[in-house]
């Protein structure tokens, strides 16, 4: 699970109003190299949840010096893209779990994808 | 990456093994795969540099194909967790990395989440025959929840009116990119001749 779809994912756990964000627990973190595609990563960050990102980002311990808030003018800042793209895309988690911040539930994660099956009487 | 190219890579993209009739996993032809990927990609360009869902991806041949074609990210969503780990090792052969994968169920997704969030979605969707009834259609309204520009699917031609119907509903805007014969090889038991020819349709759905 890279962590431009963990910016997206939310729990929906029946009863829980705001399932967002997961917080990561992983056990087994990976960095894969990708392509860097600055055209791509800007068109991204407007979409993003920044302080989801920069919260997974720390907790994993990969966060580095991507700074707290967004920078302005980023589209021609391609050292700065090229942080948020490794966070984004480069950075996987593999093994561990995802857990509601409302109820607790935890989605497990293996093989690097996550499990957001619910069950019946979740739902 | 030419047609031919993208369609012989598509060939060694291993499928299901053990296909499960409830969830209608009958795979992509990697010529239907390629053709519809090259069009969406050199006619729309709707691939390369985006951001794609692939809902219902199975083992992976549009994702596959996405990926190929230079996607931002493609993320492939399906319930079925053996045909994610054949997804998983058909990319890992493939040493593609700007692909990413999430098990859940598509028919009681809260599409809202992902609102706007791609920016194309691609799907051969369960066509929603037999136990399945009226599974295209919900996938099809997830994905133009998911999709901020367009979403590309496969629907059984007899249904094109009724789709089209909804379409108008939803107020989206429908075009048919073409009618391909969908050869389905005899998947199951219960499929008495070799393969059966289907009438289907590659279609478009915009919101503007």
């Amino acid at each position: 699970m890279k962590l431009l779809t963990h910016n997206m994912l939310t729990s929906h756990v029946k009863g829980v109003s705001k399932g967002y964000p997961l917080l990561i627990k992983a056990t087994e973190v990976k960095v894969n190299e990708v392509e860097f595609n600055p055209k791509f990563v800007s068109r991204m960050i407007p979409k993003l949840e920044w302080g989801a990102l920069v919260q997974a980002a720390e907790g994993l311990g990969q966060r580095q010096d991507l700074p707290g808030e967004l920078v302005s003018d980023y589209e021609q800042n391609d050292d700065f893209l090229k942080k948020v793209h490794r966070v984004l895309l480069e950075v996987e988690v593999m093994e561990g779990c995802l857990q509601c911040p409302e109820s607790g539930r935890e989605f497990p994660i293996s093989k690097g994808i996550p499990n957001m099956l619910l069950n019946e009487d979740e739902v | 990456m030419k047609l031919k190219e993208l369609e012989s890579c598509l060939q060694q993209v291993d499928t299901f093994e053990e296909p499960k009739i409830l969830l209608e996993q009958y795979p992509t032809s990697p010529h239907i795969a390629a053709c519809m990927l090259y069009t969406i990609q050199s006619t729309f360009d709707d691939i390369e540099g985006k951001l794609v869902a692939d809902l219902g991806c199975g083992c992976g041949v549009l994702s596959i194909g996405a990926a190929m074609l230079d996607a931002g990210l493609c993320v492939g969503f399906d319930i079925d967790d053996d045909a994610l780990d054949i997804f998983r090792r058909n990319a890992d052969e493939f040493e593609i990395s700007n692909i990413d994968l999430v098990q859940c169920d598509l028919c009681c997704l809260e599409a809202e989440a992902y609102a706007n969030k791609f920016d194309t979605v691609i799907m051969n969707p369960p066509f929603g025959t037999k136990h399945n009834q009226g599974m295209d259609m919900k996938f099809l309204r997830a994905a133009l929840t998911m999709a901020q520009t367009a979403v590309y699917s496969l629907h059984k031609t007899s249904t094109r009116e009724h789709i089209q119907k909804k379409a108008n509903d939803w107020g989206v805007k429908m075009e048919v990119i073409a009618e391909l014969r969908y050869d389905l090889p005899a998947s199951y038991k219960f499929h008495k001749k070799k393969s059966v020819d289907i009438q289907v349709d590659f279609l478009r759905f915009s919101t503007t």
